[in-house]
């Protein structure tokens, strides 16, 4: 038995999401028998820790701060170790822009993209630019901020009209977007679960969104307005190759313990694009990547219990 | 059901370090805590076994008579026979919809309608159809073509929902004409109207107008109104005056939900009533309410850019600013917070995806200065996005504020009766799309 600390909430948009997600996994660790210190994380949070004095901390949160390294760095400086990916890895994948260089730079495929600072148009005119973007990508174009973990801010631009409303949409959310060729076809997320050190690709689960032309914020986290299939109806072959290049990607960001691989599954041409990975995807009871390990065999406090065993591994 | 992503952005609103110009929260630290110490201990030494008690459905005589003075206050002699106490405003909204909403029934509602009566129309799955304001309300022509559209296609509005004082959330009061108009319709057509007058009181300028109940004669409008603005929303009481049969529904449906809005409360608002005069308490909100108001319109026309417009209420809790299509205030909101503001995305007062790029901003519930700094900072993301959107474009960001640039916006107007195109731009929203479904 461990006091472990489970972080959760925070400020990031995403901090609903991480209550039910941290609200959950304090449930499993409890089944478990440990002992469970709940930490809403806020401007207290080192004062707590170093109150609490946890064994160690399972972090459960999502979006700024908890996903992008910030929150592990803290607790590396403290000694407390921690749930899931270190801190470069964290800023490798919060970072969609880096992410997806870095799988360009090993050959990974991910939709092409071209990426900017607000500085490029504010005072560079990249503006000018844009037709030229919007040549090479065609549309319909998707514009999204380079760190929400969530569909947040991503827009979908038809036409060269519509690029200078998402681009405003998606810099609401950040200082840095990216502009991505659209690639349609099946959405896939790919769970990684750490067994022994090495990564496995649990089942992968395919969203089927019900009410909206496409799978966002909303239906994301409703029950019932995205049908999951898990495990996805995909050949075989189909199945491993995403399998592979989900573990690839994962391998290549550098992460610990879990994470989900988004691929896309293109319409006609039957390739796969890697959209992002996030470190620490939903906990939540509609979340994936519980989903995929319970179509594993893996129950929930189990899950809790493998990615706990793998604390202080990603340091 | 209202969207999540909305519904997430919005509980981080409610941190301590964020200036909320989200809420629709009246001010209650104006409440002196010796007269509550004073009103519950009456309560204790002459009720205490009944205020411990239940109490009828339809709520105490002793409460109904408190609210036959107020509404005398607002020109209604009512019969106190007529009235049914509720567990605020917002139930007689639920109760409607409760007793005539069958699936796929038409409501039909103000764009924009009462947020908070959205979620109660949906879970009812009710067909809200939404008629156009402008600065004198619903427009009721617009309103009768809506119906004649409805009549067309064989179908009838269970009732038409109204704010027609110093909407929530548009800021804009029914104008006379309009309500002789409405009442009309309602009576030619024979249509209920769900009258929702939570703010009549809270006026800051200019004469009160007659209520729909009053024009009526209370054949055809079921009246709604509360404690919450005038006294406080924790007693969470609040009262319908409806037309016998619906009333009765209204009563079963009343204690089919909850039995009885809660006796402590009641005896509570009892003594209060009967301690004194209970109109000085709403004067001094008056007062400092109208003085928030002045303090937002002066602080939206300082920050907010030229391309932005609002309303200038007469009196209530809110103004409703657009701001240039190509600004989703949804977005908006999520670089607001990071500059610790909030507001209301406008999407919240429409059930159709409408009001993108409106937001519903608050006055009566934060004190001055931080009315001021909210819009400040508010007003400093707005200017950031529309430049942005400038370069982007092309097309020269306006430079300067609203204050002294032309053309001049609303908010420097007192509202009066003439039609002007200016003012009308402000409410005029897109096209009601097609719903699917």
């Amino acid at each position: 038995m461990s006091r472990v600390a489970v972080l959760k909430g925070g400020r990031s948009l995403e901090r609903q999401v991480s209550l039910r997600s941290g609200a959950r996994v304090e449930e499993a660790l409890e089944n478990l028998g440990h002992d469970v210190i709940s930490i809403d994380v806020g401007a207290d949070l080192v004062e707590r820790l170093l109150g609490d004095r946890p064994d160690v901390a399972f972090i459960a949160l999502h979006g700024r701060d908890g996903e992008d390294g910030t929150v592990q760095e803290l607790l590396e400086v403290m000694g407390i170790p921690y749930t899931g990916s270190g801190v470069s890895a964290c800023i490798r994948a919060a970072d969609k822009v880096l992410a997806k260089h870095a799988m360009r730079d090993h050959d990974i495929p991910t939709p092409d993209f071209y990426a900017f600072n607000e500085t490029a148009f504010r005072e560079l005119g990249a503006a000018v630019a844009l037709p030229a973007i919007e040549e090479r990508l065609r549309f319909p174009i998707v514009v999204k901020p380079a760190g929400q973990g969530s569909a947040l801010g991503i827009k979908f631009a038809s036409t060269p009209a519509d690029v200078p409303v998402a681009l405003v949409a998606a810099f609401s959310y950040d200082r840095k977007v990216l502009l991505e060729r659209h690639v349609k076809g099946r959405d896939l997320a790919v769970s990684i679960l750490d067994e022994g050190g090495s990564p496995r690709a649990l089942p992968i689960v395919e969203a089927v969104p019900r009410e909206e032309d496409f799978y966002d914020f909303e239906s994301r986290y409703v029950i019932g307005r995205t049908t999951f299939l898990c495990p996805a109806e995909l050949a075989e072959p189909v199945a491993e190759r995403a399998a592979s290049l989900a573990t690839e990607v994962y391998e290549l960001i550098g992460c610990t313990g879990f994470a989900r691989v988004d691929i896309m599954l293109e319409e006609g041409t039957d390739e796969l694009y890697v959209l992002e990975l996030n470190t620490i995807p939903g906990l939540t009871e509609t979340s994936l990547l519980p989903q995929a390990a319970d179509a594993a065999g893996i129950e929930f406090d189990e899950l809790v219990r493998r990615i706990l065993e793998r604390a202080g591994e990603g340091g | 059901m209202k969207s999540s992503a909305m519904r997430d952005l919005m509980a981080l609103t409610e941190r301590e370090d964020v200036i909320s110009l989200a809420g629709g929260l009246p001010d209650t630290s104006t409440f002196p805590p010796d007269s509550y110490a004073s009103l519950m201990r009456t309560v204790a030494a002459e009720s205490c076994a009944r205020a411990l008690q239940y109490a009828p459905t339809e709520g105490l005589a002793l409460v109904k008579g408190c609210i036959a003075d107020v509404m005398l206050a607002e020109g209604m002699e009512i019969d106190p026979d007529e009235v049914l106490v509720t567990t605020g405003g917002q139930q007689v909204i639920d109760l409607m919809c409760k007793t005539l909403i069958d699936p796929g029934d038409v409501i039909v509602a103000e764009a924009p309608t009462y947020p908070g009566a959205v979620p109660t129309f949906c879970a009812y799955q009710a067909d809200v159809v939404q008629v156009r304001m402008d600065r004198d309300g619903m427009c009721v022509d617009e309103l009768e073509a809506t119906l004649d559209e409805l009549e067309r296609t064989g179908r009838r509005p269970k009732f038409i929902y109204t704010v027609p004082n110093f909407h929530n959330p548009a800021g804009v009061t029914l104008s006379f004409e309009r309500r002789r108009a409405l009442v009309r319709i309602a009576q030619e057509r024979e249509l209920l109207i769900l009258e929702d007058n939570p703010y009549g009181l809270l006026r800051y300028e200019g004469d009160p107008l007659p209520s729909l109940l009053s024009l009526d004669g209370g054949n055809y409008v079921v009246y709604a109104s509360t404690f919450s603005k005038i006294l406080s929303p924790g007693v969470r009481l609040g009262w319908t005056v409806a037309p016998r049969p619906v009333l009765e529904k209204m009563n079963i449906g009343k204690q089919a939900s909850d039995l009885c809005s809660s006796s402590l409360s009641q005896y509570f608002v009892a003594a209060y009533f009967e301690s004194g005069p209970w109109h000085e308490y709403v004067r001094s909100l008056i007062e400092i309410y109208r003085r928030r108001r002045d303090v937002m319109l002066d602080a939206l026309a300082e920050h907010y850019p030229r391309e932005a417009e609002w309303t200038h209420p007469q009196g209530g809790l809110f103004i409703w600013a657009t701001l240039p299509d190509y600004i989703d205030t949804t977005d908006l909101l999520a670089r607001a917070l990071e500059q610790r503001v909030a507001f209301v995305p406008g999407r919240a007062a429409f059930v159709d995806g409408r009001g993108g790029s409106c937001m519903r901003l608050n006055f009566s519930g934060v004190d001055e200065t931080n009315i001021r700094e909210g819009i400040r900072r508010i007003g400093e993301v707005v200017r950031e996005q529309v430049a942005l959107y400038g370069t982007l474009t092309g097309a020269a960001p306006a430079h300067g504020s609203a204050r002294g640039g032309t053309p001049p916006t609303v908010g420097n107007e007192p509202l009066a009766p003439a039609p002007d195109s200016e003012l009308a731009k402000i409410l005029r929203l897109p096209a009601k799309r097609q719903r699917a479904g």
